[in-house]
């Protein structure tokens, strides 16, 4: 099996705190894998740890075929990545914004054209090209900060919590084009508050408190405990994991912190 | 992989000028506020003392005393343009400011002249600019010492006892380098210096702050891009806005206020130049202090205070207690100031001011390391 993504016991400390204990996963070349798991539980950390920003402080880690460690300028020019802020220049238009990244990741000329135009048609931004960003609505923005992620055609696209803020139908949307990408082959990283996206992922992990403490299909974390739908298993594992953080308190109660 | 990538700094560049065109505030700021700087400090920070109004009470009203009036208006310190009668009303003119200085004749002026005594002339003035009363006195007691040697000689002369043809001794003073002495002369070129620094390390390090809080920095730690690729790409075009000013600033001083470099021009534009590196190296240590823009302006108005203050761009460094003249060493204005008054007051050339160039390079490669070392650090 191809391995886009290979982590072995990654662990991230920032001084005698822990973000990251001990995270070995393994992503087939071609599929979705989503992260799912409650705020500052390190999703971000492995996610940076894996596009060779952060170096880890244990384990070992290979990215398409290349170490964070030691090459991480190498896996940088072959990932796509974007966040939930859409890191774009309000004050530049699409078109501007399109050329500058096109510039960062060393095209130019002809192929800097061609890749521009394959994806203002792929992600449908034709009539927006010569808007500024600052006038996008949060969709387009998001749309806008994906094509931006896919000029350089690269091999794993990394998406932290892309879908943020944006309303359900730009969600459709995007989630679509997500899968058509990954059917045509390119690896997908992504980590996400929404569990109808989580269901949608070829593979799932949960991240808690630094730790990967569930990984599988969607549907084999079902099985393995027993619940109906993804949101009763999120539920569950944090009660299970913490039973003494005061928001569980509060969710036996039945409430909903 | 890790060569210097000219696509990647290209992009950074074209970038930059897109925002530099698009943030009409900024560019205001580099345009309009060197101008509007020496506009306001060429006139406002004028500490020559001329055509102060005067107020006169000339109770002798001889030919004497008019003739007393007449040599104090040729100094051109006083303007003894109104007359009263009275304490009274002097009071009231010092009072309201209308007249910074009083000038009393006594009724027996010209019969004291005359006849061969002393005549008492008192001179009040508004102390509370000191620098315009410490001016104005020593202006009158010179008309004073001029006059009584003037009548001195005559007196001799009319007695026959002696035949003197001049003063016993005659003090000739000149004044080099910026012989009107005036404060313009002195003021204008310091100004290059200052505008310059505040000018340009405030849009300097709003370029890299602005980037840290929009979260594209985060964006830009995921690509490729190294800093030094980054660095240049955003530094160059406040080099090209930094001569913009520069030129404006010395065109303005020129062509405006007439005061015109005695020392060569390309020397100036080149240590100029050694100068705005130093800025921007300082914009650049601001910018990787300060999160936000707010703090990267208040950061340049506490570099403001002690450069007015401290590198002799009013006062002079030699007289300043130890500590203050070791912390105006620190600042690489005050070597700034050095050159540019050299270059524009004595017109000297590089012979004379090879010291302070050196310390100018010096604090340029010194704070230009430092400032791209925490710049990495912050990217990575």
């Amino acid at each position: 099996m191809n391995l886009a993504i290979d982590c072995q016991g990654l662990i991230k400390r920032f001084g005698t705190y822990t973000a990251v204990q001990g995270v070995t996963f393994q992503l087939p070349a071609g599929s979705i894998m989503g992260f799912v798991g409650p705020n500052g539980a390190g999703k971000t950390t492995i996610i940076r740890m894996v596009c060779g920003v952060l170096v880890p402080t244990e384990g070992q880690a290979t990215v398409l075929g290349y170490d964070v460690k030691t090459q991480p300028e190498e896996i940088k020019q072959r990932i796509g990545y974007m966040s939930q802020k859409f890191s774009l220049y309000d004050d530049l238009t699409v078109n501007e914004n399109l050329d500058f990244y096109a510039g960062v990741y060393s095209l130019k000329g002809k192929m800097a054209r061609a890749q521009k135009e394959r994806v203002i048609e792929r992600i449908g931004l034709n009539e927006r090209t010569p808007q500024l960003v600052a006038s996008l609505s949060g969709g387009w923005k998001q749309r806008v900060a994906l094509a931006c992620a896919l000029l350089h055609n690269p091999q794993l696209l990394v998406l932290d919590e892309p879908t943020a803020g944006v309303d359900p139908v730009s969600r459709r949307i995007f989630w679509d084009l997500i899968h058509q990408l990954a059917q045509e082959g390119m690896t997908v990283l992504v980590s996400t508050h929404y569990m109808d996206e989580a269901a949608s992922c070829d593979y799932l992990g949960f991240v808690f408190y630094g730790r990967l403490i569930a990984l599988g299909t969607p549907e084999e974390m079902k099985k393995r405990e027993e619940k109906d739908n993804l949101d009763d298993l999120f539920i569950y594992y944090v009660e299970h994991e913490a039973s003494d953080d005061p928001r569980n308190l509060r969710l036996k109660k039945g409430g909903r912190g | 992989m890790l060569r210097f990538s000219w696509v990647r700094f290209m992009a950074v560049l074209k970038k930059e000028f897109i925002h530099i065109l698009r943030d009409r505030a900024s560019l205001v700021m580099a345009v309009a506020m060197p101008i509007g700087m020496l506009l306001l400090f060429g006139y406002a920070v004028n500490t020559d003392v001329e055509h102060l109004p005067t107020v006169v009470w000339d109770q002798s009203q001889t030919s004497d005393s008019r003739d007393f009036i007449i040599s104090m208006r040729n100094t051109q310190y006083l303007d003894p343009d109104d007359f009263v009668q009275g304490y009274g009303q002097i009071e009231g003119y010092l009072d309201s400011g209308k007249a910074r200085a009083a000038v009393i004749i006594p009724p027996d002026f010209g019969k004291r002249l005359q006849g061969q005594e002393q005549a008492i002339v008192q001179v009040l003035v508004d102390g509370s600019d000191p620098t315009v009363a410490r001016a104005v006195m020593s202006a009158v007691q010179m008309l004073g010492l001029n006059k009584s040697l003037q009548l001195q000689n005559q007196r001799l002369i009319a007695k026959g006892t002696a035949v003197v043809a001049s003063t016993p001794l005659d003090i000739e003073t000149r004044v080099w380098y910026n012989p009107d002495m005036k404060s313009k002369n002195f003021n204008i070129p310091a100004l290059i210096g200052l505008i310059l620094q505040n000018v340009i390390a405030m849009l300097t390090s709003f370029s890299m702050v602005r980037e840290k809080e929009r979260g594209t920095m985060e964006q830009m730690v995921v690509t490729p891009i190294r800093s030094l690729e980054l660095l240049l790409g955003k530094l160059f075009p406040f080099v090209f806005i930094g001569f913009i000013s520069l030129s404006l600033i010395l065109a303005t001083g020129i062509y405006w206020f007439g005061v015109v470099p005695l020392g060569s021009l390309p020397l100036l534009i080149l240590l100029s130049t050694i100068f705005l590196f130093t800025i921007l190296a300082i914009g650049l240590l601001i910018s990787s202090v300060a999160k936000t823009q707010l703090q990267a302006m208040q950061m340049t108005f506490i570099l403001i205070l002690p450069s007015i203050l401290l590198s002799g761009f009013i006062f002079p460094r030699e007289t300043m207690p130890k500590l203050l003249q070791i912390m105006g060493g620190l600042l690489p204005l005050t070597y700034f100031l050095d050159i540019v008054r050299g270059i524009f007051l004595k017109g000297v050339g590089i012979k004379y001011l090879w010291q302070d160039t050196l310390i100018l390079c010096g604090f340029a490669i010194m704070l230009l390391v430092i400032a791209a070392k925490k710049f990495k650090k912050n990217l990575d």
